[in-house]
Parts: C-alpha cells; structure tokens; sequence
C-alpha cells in the first residue's frame, strides 16, 4: 500500500476543531495512514536518525537500520566520509547486508554476487558476460545506473542523519538554533559507547513521540523521579521549542528544588511513595554543566530523543515496527574525556532508565495502555490544553503539553491534513 | 562423596531454590541470595562480548537489591505477570580458592494478565559463588540475555 496524500485515504480525514489541541485516535491506528507516514515523512523532508558515528569508526564498518520500515545500511569509506543507502539490492531486492553491524570492503549480495562499494556503487555483477560465451547481461547494460539507492547523509555532533528528501535543508536548520545548540551541549565531544538495548512496545509509534514530550505526566506517572526529587515540576525548569515546534527540549534544575504543596495536597501516587535508599550509590552524581541543568529530554522530528538524567546520557531511537508496535533503542553513552569514576555514575544511573529503568519502566506499558484505550473508537479524540492552547516555549513551567502540540503542529503539516 | 561433590549439590541447590522463588513471587529474599557486597547485572550478550559495561539492570550490594525489590512493590506500575523459568544443567568450575563458577541456561516464560504466556527471556546465568558459614551465596550473577530487545519491559529480576 503506497498512499501519497490525505486525499488517498479510504476514509476522508479532517483535523478536528480545537486544533493541535484534539488527536484524533484513528492516528494510532489506520494502517493506511500508517502507510502514508511512510512517503510522506520517513521519506520526506525530515532529517532520519541512522546511527551513531562511534558505530561504524573505522573505514570499512557498516551498520544497518531503518528509515521507517525501509532498511538502510550505514556506511565510512576508505577516505573516512559517511554514507547511507537503501540495504536492498538493485538485482532482485534482497538485503545486501544481513548483520546489525560488520566491516567489508565491498557490500555483496549473497543471492547471485552482486556487490557494491561502500558508496552504493554497483561494482560486480557475477558472470556479466555469461560463461563460454553465453548468456550474461546485454552488452547495454549500464552498472553505473544499478546502484543502492542512496540518502543524503550529515553527521552532526555524532549522530549520523540521513534523508530522501532534496528538499530537507541542512541538519542545523533543520533543527533551528536552540536545538542545534542544546545538542552540541550534549553531544558535542567526542563519545564513547556504554551498551545498548531495546525494547518492544505495543502502541503507535507517535504515542511515545508524545510520551516523551509530556512533561506533564513524567514526575505523576513516575514515582521514582519524584521521591528522589530528580525531577519534579516544583524544580525550576521549562519547555523550549524549536521555531517550527517540531522538535523541543524539557529540563529541570535539581538545585531549585522548591517543594510544592500540590504534591501532597492532591494526593499524587508517585508522592506517596516514602523511601530512602539502602543503596544510595545509585544516585551518586556529579554537575557536568554551569547551567544548572541536571535533567533534560530533547525531543527530535520525527523520532528520536536524547536524554540527559543527572549524568546518564542516550540516545532513544523509537522506530516503528507496524501501526501498534515500536522498537526503542535504548544507546547510552559516555565521553572519551570520562574518567573511570564518573563512566562508573553513568552506568549505575544507568538503572534509572531502559526496559528496566527504575523511573522509566512504566512507559514501556502506559502507551500500550492508550493503545488498547483507544481501538475500535477511531472517531474518538485526545486532549492536550495543559498550559493553554498555545504552542509556545513555557519558560517556568513544565505543567503543560505545549510540547506534544508542537509535535502535531508538525506532523500536521508535513502530513498535510486539512 | 568428597567435599567438591557436597558443594556441587549445594550450589545446583541454590540456583534452582533462587529461580523458584521468583516464580513463586518471594521476592523479599532475593538480596539473601546475594554476598552482602554481591553485584547483579541482567545485560544484552551483545554488550557483554563488546566488553561495554552498560546493561539493562545493575545492583551492587544487598541494599541496591532491596531497593529494586520495594521500587517493584510500592513505586513502579506495570501490569502484574508472573515467570516460569526452565533451567539447564550447570556446568560448575573452580572451587580451588573457594570461589566457584557456575554457568546455567535459563529460558523463561511470562504469563500476563490475558492469559499469554509467552517466551520472555532466554540466556545464561554466570555466576561466582562463594560459600559463607556453609552457605552457597552469589559474589556474582550476570544475566546474559540472547536478545537485545525486552518485550514491554523487565521489572522482576531474572
């Protein structure tokens, strides 16, 4: 099912009234407008999270992945520079590459030998000429036009990107000034890895666009973030979003903690939950920036996220695996300056987030929890009016959903819903 | 039957009564399982032969794991579930300095609320265990997942 626009749809689709304030359920649920993410943002004008650059250092390396549904193959030449192209061969369409990771001089389909440069370049094609003067390919046949379909690649502060579009401008304005700086506060040093897992979810992957972007429900649904005052709504704190809203950053100062009666008047589960470590090294930190800022998500279009709690930085990368079903890559990492003391806090923070992460577990099953809410009632709609019905930057409060209305601001345009 | 033999028996003993006591739920006395300074880890075999620290669960000493252990029964959310887990034999090493190497597979079936059970999580258990006033304890439990990828999310150690 290739669908190119609304108009295509089975069913018509309207935006509701109210705006980015109301998300239609069906958005979590229609194959076919599953299927019209596909062209028109995994394959549009939208900068793809491929890999980090610490994945494939050396010339040779190659790591695949996908764009959407569409398998990619990450690539560094013999000059060093990054490539990416479609993992499908130009013979038959079978994958080239069948490892998450290797080192290869040439990439070679195991079907019938067809291989290619580490550009994309068709090189060889097994008995081109056919044997003892038969058979083979017509004398015409161009390998120059016969090459994986290439991406267009940019490395940014070591997140390898890459798009379809000719009409996706450069990953910095892509991204607008705030994101771009808030990565290169970051990321821009040079990295090391720590581990990496995933996780399968059961929901839409744009529910966890948004879940990443509530602000709202993370120190409510997430009881340890409260109790250990890592990251609450009562710490001095805000949403800045992108130009184009597309993209955000939540953030909060530990050191500002200002305990708010609310917690406790209102009767919040995650404040209920009185405890002190018996193992207080879990939260043994240290503050890596002048800023103050001790706990960040920064959420990317289309879905990717960095997170930055107290010192455990990753990279979350949720790709989409059908219309109710997410892989979350989970890539922590450190930075080469680390010295053993604080690459020993980020992995023990560690625990704080992942599959298992002692505040982050409950989204692994609260987006399923909207997913099963919400089938068989595709005319139904969410809400999202918390701090207004503005899409505006929220400079001291983080008690808003301006960040997921910034989200649908820009699914809604680039899906071109009426 | 020598001495090696008892402890063999012993330690077969407690890495079958560890993985029972989950199964049954009795999780309190998970950290007893533990040295006091024991170190638990579930990490991705991936990660583990990258020789990178990262996995998905870590906890160093008895305290970290009772903190795990009341985080599962008072903080966190997620919809109940029970294991199963099927155990191999285990090939035991050492005991020369006292300290013996034990290696298990485990394969281990989740039952959730909608009556699926389901295959949650297969590996490896390498274990260090050191006997103390009799009592074969775990210096070391690495839990080596085949997989990288968790299906919704792991609360319950392994």
């Amino acid at each position: 099912m290739v669908l190119s626009s609304v108009d295509e749809l089975s069913e018509p689709l309207r935006w509701p009234d109210g705006g980015v304030t109301r998300i239609p359920y069906r958005l979590y649920t229609d194959p076919e407008i599953y299927a019209l993410e596909q062209q028109r943002i995994f394959r549009g004008p939208v900068w793809n999270f491929l890999c980090l650059e610490i994945d494939i250092p050396n010339a040779g390396d190659y790591k695949t992945t996908t764009v959407g549904e569409i398998p990619v193959v990450a690539t560094r030449d013999e000059n060093g520079d990054v490539h990416a192209m479609v993992n499908r061969c130009a013979h038959k369409g079978a994958l080239v590459c069948l490892k998450e990771k290797g080192n290869a001089k040439l990439l070679t389909c195991i079907y019938h030998s067809w291989s290619f440069d580490l550009q994309g370049r068709l090189k060889g094609v097994a008995f081109r000429n056919g044997l003892q003067g038969k058979g083979g390919l017509p004398q015409d046949f161009d390998i120059s036009e016969h090459g994986l379909e290439p991406l267009r690649v940019e490395v940014f502060c070591g997140l390898v990107f890459g798009t379809f579009s000719d009409a996706t401008p450069t990953v910095e304005s892509y991204l607008g000034k705030p994101m771009s700086k808030f990565i290169t506060r970051n990321l821009g040093r040079p990295l090391k890895p720590l581990g990496m897992h995933s996780q399968i979810i059961h929901n839409n992957w744009k529910l966890y666009a948004e879940n990443v972007r509530d602000s709202y429900h993370a120190t409510l649904l997430h009881t340890f973030y409260t109790t250990f005052k890592i990251n609450r709504l009562d710490m001095d704190g805000g949403i800045v979003l992108a130009e184009d809203k597309w993209h955000s950053i939540s953030y909060a100062k530990r050191a500002t903690f200002d305990e708010a009666p609310e917690y406790a008047e209102e009767k919040i589960h995650s404040a209920q939950y009185d405890a002190n470590l018996a193992g207080p090294t879990l939260l043994e930190s240290w503050p890596e920036f002048e800023d103050g800022i001790t706990h960040s998500i920064q959420a990317l279009f289309p879905n990717l996220a960095i997170q930055f709690t107290l010192n455990s930085l990753a990279v979350r990368f949720f790709v989409p695996r059908g219309v109710d079903k997410t892989e979350l890559f989970w890539f922590y990492v450190g930075y080469e300056r680390d010295d053993e003391e604080q690459t020993r806090m980020r992995v023990m923070q560690g625990n704080l987030t992942g599959a298992s992460g002692l505040v982050s577990l409950e989204d692994g099953c609260i987006n399923e929890f909207v997913q099963r809410g919400t089938r068989g009632s595709p005319e139904g709609t969410g809400l999202a009016e918390m701090g207004g019905r503005e899409v505006e930057s929220s400079d001291h409060s983080r008690a808003t959903e301006t960040s997921i209305r910034g989200f649908w601001t820009g699914y809604r345009q680039i899906m071109d819903i009426a | 039957m020598t001495a090696h033999m008892d402890a063999r028996a012993a330690i077969e003993d407690v890495i079958t009564a560890y993985a029972h006591d989950i199964d049954d739920g009795a999780l309190d006395g998970w950290p007893d399982y533990f040295a006091p300074d024991g170190i638990y880890q579930i990490i991705t075999r991936e990660t583990f032969e990258a020789g990178l620290p990262m996995g998905i669960m870590l906890c160093e000493g008895r305290g970290m794991m009772a903190d795990r252990i009341q985080a599962m029964q008072t903080a966190n959310i997620y919809e109940a579930h029970n294991y199963c887990h099927l155990l191999g034999r285990s090939r035991i090493d050492g005991g020369s300095d006292g300290a013996f190497q034990a290696r298990t597979n485990f394969n281990i079936v989740r039952t959730m609320q909608d009556g699926g059970s389901e295959m949650f999580a297969v590996g490896k258990y390498l274990d260090t265990i050191v006997f103390q006033d009799g009592r074969p304890l775990f210096q070391e439990r690495r839990v080596i997942l085949e997989s990288r990828r968790v299906d919704i999310l792991l609360v319950y150690p392994l």
